[in-house]
C-alpha cells in the first residue's frame, strides 16, 4: 500500500506492506546509509532515527506507524562540508574506529542531550547503555558526546 | 562495472612504480609484488595514487599508508589516494590480519620501499632533464628543484613507464627525518562516517540488484531432509529458492521480502549429533585425539619439578568467544554465466576470489573481487561466508543480489575464538625463582580462513558441500632448535624467549571442535597470555615478591623490561606483593595488576596495569583505570595507535568480563545481545592512559593486538590483589567471582 514518509524534511511515497520496518525503507527504497541493521532485534542501536525528537529504533518501528511523522537521520543532521555540532565532535575527538556504530551512538546521544541538556556524566552513560560500539571505542565517544553536551548547554 | 588495471592506469594517464620480496607467491593474476608499477602511479597532474594489498577495517591503516606513501615521495599527504584490495587493481597481499600490515608495508619491502624505489627513479629522471647531479636535488611537494631549475613529477612521468623492479637498497627517510609520518593526523573517512555518506559494503546497491536471505539450519551440523518451496509459494516478491546440499537460500524483490520468505520457508533437516555438555567440556578437551607439538623442551623439566621444594599448579579456563560484529555480515555479488563481479568485507581479496571460483565453479580469473568495509571484524567474521551466500544466490538468479546475515545466524555460526584449557606448573627455589616453567594447552579447532583453497573452512561452504581442512591427529616431533613464538605459548619469562629462566616445557594439543574456529583478534596470543600473566603473579605471590618487581627479575629483554616499567611508573605502582593489606573481606575493595607480554614474540611489546574495585558481596567488578604502555618500534600515526591500545583495552575488558560462547546440546544458545554479553557504550568507562614509547630507529611493528592481549591476566590479577581470590576462568562474571571469593581460605 502507499505509505508516505517524512524523512530529512521530504515527503516520500513508497509502496510497502505497512508491516515493513522502517529501516528497510530508509536504506532500500530511500538509499540511505546512515540507518544501519546491526541485530534487527532492538538492541544494539545502528539503525537509530529521530522521529518527533525521540530516538526511535527503525529496525522494530514499522512504517505506517511513522506514517507523516518528522524523521530525521544521520544524514538529516549535516552533510561532510557542514557537519551538525554533533557530528564535528565526532570528528574532532576521532572518535570512530570501523564507524559501523556511529549512527546509532551520535542519534541516540543526540536526542537525549537535546532534550536532556544538562544531562550529568552519569546521565549520559545511563542514556548510551543500550548502545552498542563493538570496537569499544567508548573513551573517544564519551568524550565527544560529552563536548556536543557542552554547547548544548550553552 | 569492471574496471581493470590497464584502463585504471590509462584513465589515471599515469606510471606505476613497484616490486617485492615475499617467500610465498602472491596468487597468480596478481600485480608482481617487486615491480614498482604494482604499488605506485604517478598522474600527469602529479597526483600519486598507491595501490595496497592491505586493507581499511577500522584500525586507521589506510591513514598510515597514506602517509607511508606521501612521506617517502615528499609530498603532502592529501596528495596521495589509496586505492587497496581490489583484485582488479591491488597488490597481493595475503591477509589483513595479524598486526602484520605495519611489518609488510612499513619496514623494508613492498609499500613502503616501492615510496623509496619512486622517489629515487624521479631524482634520476629529474638530474637527465635538469642537467643537474641528483646529490644537488631537493623535492618538495611533488616538484625537484636545485633552487633556480625546477621539475614536477607529473612533468617527469608524462607518457613513461618506471618499469623498475623494487630496489631493495632504495634509501628510505629515517623516523627523525620524518614530516608526514609520526604526526596525528586525522583519518580523512571520518567526516562521511559521521554524516551517513560513507558506503559500507552494506551500502553497495548495483542496478537490478536483488535480496536474499539465507536459511541456517536449526543446530550444529543439521543436514537438508527436505525442502517445502510450496511453502512460500505465492509470498510477495518471492524470485527464487535455491537449494544446493545443505544450503538453502530464498531472493526476493525487497529486502523485507526476503527476510518474510525465510522466516516462513519450511525446511526438514535432520539433527547432527549431540553437542558436548557444556558442564564437563573444558575437561574433555584434554581426552581428545590431539595433534600434539612441543615447542619448547629444556630436557630437565620432570626433574626440576620433581626435585623442587615449592610447585606452583595451576588450571586456566577459557571459553569460545565471538568477533560478534556489529553489523551482521553483508555482501553484495553479480554472479553472470562466465564471471563475477563481487563486493565484499573480505580480509582477503584474492583469496576470497579463488574460493568464490571454485563454489561457483568459474575460473579465478574471471572473478573480480572489491574490498567493501563491513563492520569491524576483529578477524574471521562471517564477511566470508556471506559472500559466498550472496554469490551462490546471485548465480542462481543471475542477477545481482545483496545478502545480510540475521543477528542470529551471525552468531550462532561464525569462525568463534577457541577455548583453551592451560596447564601451568613451575618450580622455585629457596630465593624465589623459578627453576622450570611447564606449560601444557589443549584447543579445539574447525575450519578456519578459506585460504587459497579452502571454503569449506566456513560455513557456507561446508553447507555446499566442501570439507574443511583435515584433522589428523599427531604426536608431537622434537622441538624445534629455533623457537617461534607466533602463538605466545612460550611464557616471556623463559630464556628460550625473552627471560632468564633456562628450563622449560610447553606442549600444545589440537583437538577437534564441533564449531567452527578462526583468529579472533589476538588469537591464542590472547589465551596463552592469559594463563602466563595469571600464573607468574601467582608465583609472585607464593614468594610475597611484588609482581612488577618479580617479573622483571626474569625476564631478559630490555625493551619488554622497559614497557613493564613504564606502565608501572606511569601508574604509580606501589611496590609490594600481592593481595594488598588491610583490605577487608566483605563490601567493595580496590586492588592493581599488571601483565606484560611481546606480542606473536617479536611484533608489539606491550604492557598493562589495571586498577579496579570489586564488590565483595556482588561479585560486580568496576575497573576504574587501566595503563596500557606500548612500544611497537617507530610510530606512524601516535593518534591512530592510541585509538588502537583504548580499544583494544575496553574490548579486552569486553572479552574477560562478559564474552561466552554458549550452547546446549543441540545447538548454540548465545545468539543476541541479551545472550551474547558484550560491554555497552554507556558504562562506567574507566580513565585509559596510553603509553607509547616512540623509537627512532628500528622496525615498525603490529599494535592492533596488544593492549587486548593482557586485559584479563591485569584484570585478574586485580582482582587476587583486592581480594585474595584466584579467578582462573574467563569470563569474570559475577556468579564465578562469587565462587572465588567463597573458595578463599
Amino acid at each position: 500500500m502507499a505509505i508516505t514518509l517524512k524523512v530529512n524534511g521530504r515527503s516520500h511515497t513508497l509502496d510497502l506492506d505497512p508491516a515493513t520496518p522502517l529501516l528497510y525503507a530508509l536504506s532500500d527504497d530511500l538509499q540511505l546509509n546512515g540507518p544501519k541493521f546491526g541485530c534487527g532485534l532492538g538492541q544494539c542501536g545502528a539503525c537509530t532515527v529521530i522521529v518527533k525528537g525521540q530516538a526511535v529504533r527503525s529496525c522494530v518501528t514499522t512504517v505506517k506507524s511513522v506514517e507523516g511523522d518528522d524523521i530525521t537521520t544521520l544524514e538529516g543532521l549535516g552533510t561532510p562540508d557542514k557537519p551538525h555540532p554533533i557530528q564535528q565532535a565526532f570528528v574532532t575527538e576521532q572518535a570512530a574506529q570501523c564507524g559501523f556504530c556511529l549512527n546509532g551512538v551520535i542519534m541516540t546521544a543526540k536526542a537525549f542531550l537535546d532534550k536532556n541538556p544538562k544531562a550529568t556524566e552519569a546521565e549520559i552513560q545511563q542514556a548510551m547503555s543500550g548502545v552498542l560500539c563493538r570496537c569499544l571505542t567508548n573513551v573517544r565517544m564519551l568524550r565527544a558526546i560529552a563536548q556536543y553536551g557542552k554547547a548544548v548547554a550553552r | 562495472m569492471r574496471v581493470n588495471r590497464r584502463d585504471f592506469l590509462k584513465a589515471s594517464g599515469g606510471l606505476i612504480v613497484s616490486f617485492s620480496l615475499r617467500a610465498q607467491g602472491p596468487l597468480q593474476g596478481s600485480p608482481p609484488l617487486n615491480q614498482l608499477d604494482s604499488w605506485i602511479a604517478i598522474a600527469g597532474d602529479g597526483s600519486i595514487t598507491a595501490f595496497s594489498g592491505k586493507e581499511e577495517l577500522g584500525q586507521g591503516i589506510s591513514t598510515a599508508q597514506q602517509q607511508l606513501v606521501a612521506e617517502e615521495l615528499s609530498v603532502p599527504f592529501d596528495r596521495v589516494k589509496l586505492i587497496y584490495c581490489d583484485t582488479a587493481l591491488t597488490p597481493d597481499q595475503a591477509h589483513t590480519s595479524g598486526s602484520q600490515s605495519h611489518p609488510a608495508n612499513f619496514n623494508t619491502d613492498n609499500l613502503g620501499q616501492a615510496g623509496a624505489t619512486a622517489r629515487e627513479a624521479l631524482f634520476r629522471m629529474a638530474s637527465q632533464k635538469l642537467g643537474v647531479p641528483v646529490d644537488q636535488l631537493t623535492a618538495s611537494d611533488g616538484v625537484i628543484s636545485n633552487g633556480s631549475k625546477r621539475v614536477t613529477y607529473g612533468q617527469l612521468v608524462e607518457g613513461k613507464k618506471f618499469s623498475l623492479a623494487l630496489d631493495p637498497k632504495a634509501k628510505r627517510k629515517s623516523p627523525s627525518q620524518w614530516t608526514v609520518l609520526g604526526k596525528p593526523i586525522p583519518r580523512p573517512d571520518l567526516p562521511e562516517l559521521v554524516t551517513g555518506k560513507f558506503e559500507f559494503v552494506h551500502n553497495v546497491r548495483l542496478p537490478g540488484m536483488l535480496h536474499g536471505r539465507v536459511v541456517r539450519p536449526p543446530s550444529v551440523g543439521a543436514t537438508v531432509a527436505s525442502v517445502d518451496e510450496s511453502s512460500v509459494a505465492g509470498m510477495p516478491g518471492v524470485v527464487k529458492i535455491v537449494v544446493k546440499k545443505n544450503f538453502v537460500g530464498v531472493v526476493a524483490e525487497k529486502p523485507w521480502q526476503a527476510i518474510q520468505a525465510a522466516a516462513n520457508i519450511k525446511v526438514t533437516w535432520t539433527p547432527g549429533p549431540p553437542l558436548p555438555d557444556p558442564s564437563t567440556f573444558h575437561n574433555s578437551l584434554r581426552m581428545q585425539p590431539a595433534r600434539d607439538t612441543l615447542m619448547v623442551d629444556s630436557g630437565d623439566v620432570d626433574a626440576k619439578l620433581s626435585g623442587a621444594a615449592t610447585v606452583l599448579k595451576a588450571t586456566y579456563l577459557h571459553p569460545y568467544q565471538m568477533h560478534g560484529s556489529m553489523g551482521s555480515s553483508c555482501a553484495v555479488a553479480d554472479v553472470q554465466a562466465d564471471r563475477a563481479t563481487i563486493y565484499s568485507a573480505t580480509q582477503a581479496v584474492w583469496y576470497q576470489k579463488s574460493t568464490s571460483a571454485m563454489i561457483l565453479g568459474l575460473k579465478p580469473e574471471n572473478v573480480h573481487v572489491i574490498f567493501r568495509r563491513g563492520s569491524g571484524c576483529y578477524g574471521v567474521n562471517g564477511a566470508d561466508t556471506v559472500t559466498y551466500d550472496a554469490a551462490i544466490l546471485s548465480q542462481a538468479v543471475g542477477k545481482p543480489v545483496r545478502v545480510q546475515l540475521t543477528r542470529k545466524d551471525e552468531m550462532a555460526f561464525e569462525n568463534y575464538g577457541p577455548a583453551y584449557v592451560i596447564d601451568q606448573r613451575a618450580s622455585l627455589d629457596a630465593s624465589g625463582n623459578i627453576t622450570t616453567w611447564d606449560h601444557e594447552s589443549w584447543s579445539p579447532g574447525l575450519g578456519n580462513r578459506p585460504g587459497t583453497n579452502r571454503p569449506g573452512n566456513i560455513i557456507t561452504g561446508s553447507l555446499l558441500g566442501f570439507p574443511p581442512a583435515d584433522f589428523a591427529p599427531q604426536s608431537a616431533g622434537p622441538a624445534p632448535v629455533r623457537v617461534n613464538n607466533n602463538s605466545n605459548a612460550v611464557p616471556s619469562y623463559l630464556a628460550a624467549v625473552t627471560g632468564v629462566v633456562q628450563s622449560g616445557r610447553v606442549r600444545t594439543h589440537a583437538v577437534e571442535s564441533r564449531f567452527f574456529t578462526g583468529p579472533l583478534r589476538s588469537p591464542a596470543r590472547l589465551q596463552n597470555p592469559f594463563a602466563h600473566e595469571s600464573f607468574m603473579d601467582e608465583l609472585a605471590a607464593r614468594m610475597k615478591a611484588d609482581p612488577v618487581e618479580y617479573r622483571l627479575r626474569h625476564l631478559r629483554d630490555a625493551r619488554l623490561k622497559e614497557v613493564l616499567s613504564a606502565a608501572a611508573k606511569t601508574a604509580n605502582w606501589e611496590t609490594r606483593p600481592s593481595p594488598k593489606p588491610g583490605n577487608r573481606r566483605t563490601g567493595i575493595v580496590a586492588g592493581r595488576g599488571a601483565a606484560c607480554v611481546l606480542y606473536e614474540g617479536d611484533n608489539g611489546y606491550t604492557s598493562l596495569v589495571a586498577e579496579i574495585e570489586v564488590n565483595q558481596d556482588t561479585g560486580k567488578i568496576v575497573v576504574k583505570r587501566m595503563i596500557a604502555a606500548s612500544d611497537v618500534g617507530p610510530i606512524s600515526n601516535p593518534d591512530g595507535l592510541r585509538n588502537q591500545v583504548e580499544g583494544g583495552a575496553l574490548q579486552g575488558l569486553s572479552r574477560c568480563l562478559g564474552e561466552e560462547v554458549t550452547w546446549d546440546n543441540q545447538k548454540i544458545t548465545s545468539v543476541d545481545w541479551r545472550t551474547y554479553h558484550s560491554l555497552p557504550l554507556g558504562f562506567e568507562v574507566p580513565k585509559i592512559e596510553a603509553v607509547l614509547i616512540n623509537r627512532t630507529e628500528g622496525e615498525v611493528m603490529g599494535a592492533g593486538e596488544t593492549s587486548i592481549t593482557l586485559v584479563a591476566a591485569a584484570i585478574g590479577n586485580a582482582i587476587f590483589d583486592a581480594t585474595g581470590a584466584r579467578i582462573r576462568q574467563v569470563p569474570f562474571n559475577a556468579e564465578r567471582i562469587k565462587a572465588a571469593l567463597a573458595a578463599r581460605a
